[in-house]
């Protein structure tokens, strides 16, 4: 028992961190809350299943497409939709929305309503500190994890990654500086998406698929950037952590676990919230015109 | 106030303007519609436009007039609809009493989520109201026993006696509570609120109650879309969790931007065009959300501030001097005479030489 809870603790903390880290990247740069995020997570774990079924692909090309594919759907709805429209920031939101509510429609037309499955990478099991884990999840676990640093790092060393952090700063003398922040944008998105996608794409064996299924992880990422601070990436990451830890002994402990999670995961944030109006780790964009 | 005066009143301020003529026909059209249709099918769908048109106009009042962007309405619409169903079924109290218990039963809500959300700002403050929405759907599948769980509270009583009776109680209740939603933007009330929104730090420097004044909006706003959720779960006879659901919460936020975000009337039209689209759109149905969608992006990608402001910039122009509007077609304005210019290309009558426009007084 005490190991389900730690390991799906651990797969949904680490898919919540994916998810978070590009939706506060999007937001930080473009100051846009992109509510179709999570429909592109979902995305991908479709396209994983009919390039894997349909086609017949291997599961790692399939997965690698698929990620491709997202991301070019996502950059392009962007230049396309979102960012012809920056200063209408309510026009943004619903657009985002309905962006997510196209997606949803076409998967229910394409694959039907009833819940898919993807093969998994690996099977078996294997024994971890004395205890027997299916090996699928370590994997995912390993990879999001390591997926995670690599974007880490790259936000903090490289000189693009410089770039984004001063863009999300202060956009309009990041402009001055001779950036283009335009572009910056655009790079933001497709990093972003690519790691919703990623997360789509390595959970898509071990979760359901079926074309509501991002509502639920859409509520939890925007409770999780708000509990760990919009705008910051260190906030998002601590923040999912937490979340997906309460979330996972809530299910697990409490009698009618499932129905609460939810609830008691968004009672967290405004907890949080009631002491701490920014957020854990939250820049409080006071002025910001 | 004698006839003459009423009749001066009512051409001198409803027919001069386009756009209000236009409000004043279509009311008038709903009001006699009945008389030469009254296909079951096309009442229901009128009257659910109708209450959800309330429901969307509260969401302006706190969310396009106050600023605080709320995108967890539902809860305000849930609890009304559970507490004047369970009212209804378990105390037997007719929806007479029911949905203004309801009602009360929202405005008290409106003091629990403004509470809270006094410290937040921006997307904070619309995240956070996210939340309550889904914890009240916890609690009510916790307790299923009393509310009825997946299945909701059914068996109330109806609206009206008839469908016909139920159409015209939405039609009053909703010109005449979106008639004072409007009223309450245009006084002092909705001056603070329009001060609130755009500058809440001068406006406290000003020395308006700001946490005060915020709490009357989440309360007035609660207390119209409890009577909208009140109607709703007594016209439908039951109330179930998908009045507390995220979908509920959105499609007011979807219908006010569409139609016009920070007027009243903009909730209100974005309602009577996009809901019945919706009900229209049955005809196909795998695709019928895909188009909803699909037409929603369209719109708002060509006129992002809505349909009303666009329609308005198209029959109307405003007054460069007193801001007052006046029908396009008009050369001169109607209350300080100065000369308007041809839209949009150049409004600056005042700037124009050889216009010769006259400077009243």
């Amino acid at each position: 028992m005490l190991t389900d809870i730690l390991v799906t603790a651990l797969v949904n903390a680490s898919v919540y961190a994916m998810l978070a880290v590009g939706f506060s990247l999007i937001f930080g740069v473009a100051r846009i809350i992109n509510l179709a995020h999570t429909a592109f997570y979902m995305l991908a774990g479709y396209f994983i299943f009919s390039f894997t079924t349909v086609l017949g692909l291997g599961l790692l090309p399939a997965m690698l497409l698929s990620i491709a594919l997202v991301v070019a759907i996502a950059v392009l709805s962007y230049r396309l939709f979102i960012d012809p429209m920056r200063e209408h920031e309510a026009a943004v939101l619903i657009i985002t929305v309905a962006l997510a509510m196209v997606v949803q429609e076409l998967m229910l037309i394409f694959y039907g309503g009833h819940f898919r499955s993807v093969p998994a990478l690996v099977s078996g099991y294997v024994t971890v500190l004395g205890v027997r884990v299916s090996g699928q999840y370590v994997v995912t676990i390993g990879a999001l994890v390591a997926i995670l640093a690599v974007v880490w790092l790259a936000l903090m060393r490289t000189r693009l990654g410089l770039a984004i952090r001063a863009t999300a700063q202060d956009r309009e003398i990041a402009n001055v500086m001779g950036m283009d922040v335009s572009l910056i944008s655009t790079i933001t998105m497709a990093i972003a998406s690519a790691l919703a996608a990623t997360a789509g794409a390595l959970v898509a064996p071990l979760f359901v698929l079926e074309p509501r299924m991002w509502l639920y992880p859409l509520t939890i990422v925007l409770a999780i950037v708000v509990l760990g601070g919009i705008g910051s990436l260190k906030g998002s990451i601590i923040a999912s952590a937490i979340i997906a830890l309460s979330e996972t002994l809530v299910t697990f402990l409490l009698p009618s676990g499932a129905f609460l999670k939810g609830a008691f995961s968004l009672g967290v944030m405004i907890a949080v919230l009631l002491i701490r109006p920014e957020g854990l780790f939250g820049v409080s964009f006071e002025g910001e015109r | 106030m004698s006839l003459r005066r009423l009749y001066r009143r009512f051409t001198g301020e409803v027919l001069v303007l386009p756009g209000r003529t236009l409000v004043l026909a279509v009311c008038l059209a709903l009001l006699v519609l009945p008389l030469f249709h009254r296909h079951p099918y096309t009442l229901r769908v009128l009257t659910l436009t109708f209450i959800f048109a309330i429901f969307a106009a509260s969401w302006d009042l706190l969310s396009g007039f106050v600023g605080q962007l709320s995108l967890g309405h539902a809860i305000f619409f849930g609890v009304a609809a559970y507490t004047s169903a369970l009212l209804n079924l378990r105390a037997g109290l007719p929806p007479l009493v029911t949905i203004p218990a309801g009602a009360l039963v929202a405005v008290l809500m409106g003091l629990i989520v403004g509470i809270p959300c006094l410290r937040l700002k921006g997307q904070y403050l619309s995240l956070a109201t996210m939340a309550f929405p889904i914890i009240l759907t916890g609690l009510v599948f916790l307790f299923s026993g009393v509310t009825g769980g997946e299945l909701g509270v059914s068996g109330l009583a109806r609206l009206g006696p008839t469908r016909l009776s139920e159409y015209y109680i939405a039609l009053v209740l909703v010109l005449g509570l979106g008639f004072i939603m409007w009223k309450i933007t245009d006084s002092k009330v909705g001056l603070i609120f329009h001060a609130i929104r755009e500058d809440e730090i001068t406006a406290r420097a000003s020395g308006i109650n700001t946490p005060l004044y915020k709490l009357l909006a989440f309360c007035l706003s609660g207390f119209f879309a409890g009577v909208s959720g009140g109607l709703y779960s007594h016209f439908m006879r039951v109330a179930g969790p998908s009045t507390l659901g995220v979908l509920t919460s959105f499609q007011p936020v979807i219908w006010t931007i569409f139609g016009g975000v920070a007027s009243i009337y903009g909730a209100i039209v974005g309602t009577f065009v996009l809901y019945p689209l919706m009900e229209f759109l049955r005809v196909a149905p795998e695709f019928r959300t895909l188009i909803f969608a699909v037409l929603i992006v369209l719109v708002l990608r060509f006129m992002p501030e809505g349909l009303t402001p666009w329609f308005i910039d198209r029959v109307e122009s405003e007054c460069p001097r007193c801001k007052e509007h006046n029908a396009i077609t008009r050369r001169t304005c109607r209350v300080c005479g100065t000369a308007l210019g041809r839209p949009p290309a150049s409004r600056a009558g005042l700037f124009q030489p050889g216009k010769g426009g006259r400077v009243a007084g």
